[in-house]
């Protein structure tokens, strides 16, 4: 299930609810991002970010993520996956994405859950804006998400 | 056709989303950026350097040869950085 919002998430009941009743599943894995109070890759420089604002391309990220999601559950035996990702106005501190995967056992679920947050970060259409004591800046795609994303290729045929 | 633009390609542009028609002979993405270029400034300088900028018809990506027809919705995006 793939859900873009705006408004905040409960992980907890998420997780509670999440394959509730399916005795099948084994292992479930969950990932959580979440809005740094600092820029770039530089801690040192921390409580520089009052916040950031991320906006999307409705229709699309819904149809990359169903792709994305698709791709995930073609590859691995998944009982159910799940994304959540926010858009809009998001404080230090707050929840922007959560991505839970549930298999019979825990390899798949690991795999997977890292697989759909590296292609996520390379292939939905979000985009960030950090604001700052210097003014806003709109954040740059990293090349480390990219190389992040290409282990995931599968080998040329 | 129906053109988006997103993130920083939007505030250079001036705006979020506007009809187009050009010409028949614009028959490829590629085409359409150089022919949208000379439309403005702001769009000369969100569409100058394409190794920052994605596109995509109707909703998946393309690359810059891709074919365009009347009714496609293309949209123009910086790399993304969601997640």
């Amino acid at each position: 299930m793939i859900r873009i919002q705006t408004e905040d998430f409960d992980p907890g009941a998420e997780l509670e609810a999440f394959s509730a009743g399916n005795g099948k599943v084994g292992g479930i894995c969950m990932f959580l991002g979440l809005v740094r109070d600092y820029l770039g890759d530089a801690p040192e420089k921390a409580a520089q970010v009052r916040g950031m604002t991320l906006e999307h391309y409705p229709g699309m990220t819904e149809r990359q993520l169903a792709a994305i999601e698709a791709e995930a559950r073609s590859r691995w035996p998944l009982h159910d996956v799940l994304v959540i990702h926010r858009y809009g106005r998001l404080e230090p501190g707050a929840r922007i994405v959560l991505v839970a995967t549930a298999s019979s056992h825990r390899e798949a679920a690991f795999q997977s859950c890292h697989f759909l947050m590296d292609w996520l970060k390379t292939k939905a259409p979000f985009w960030k804006i950090e604001h700052t004591a210097d003014g806003d800046l709109w954040v740059d795609a990293k090349e480390k998400d990219d190389s992040a994303a290409s282990r995931w290729d599968l080998p040329q045929k | 056709m129906n053109v988006l633009y997103f993130a920083w390609l939007r505030a250079k542009v001036g705006m979020g989303e506007e009809q187009v028609s050009p010409p028949a002979e614009i028959a490829t993405t590629g085409q359409l950026v150089d022919w949208l270029k000379s439309r403005s400034d702001g769009h000369a300088q969100a569409l100058a350097d394409l190794k920052v900028v994605r596109v995509a018809v109707n909703q998946d990506y393309v690359g810059w040869d891709h074919p365009i027809r009347q009714g496609d919705e293309i949209a123009f995006f910086p790399p993304v950085t969601g997640g």
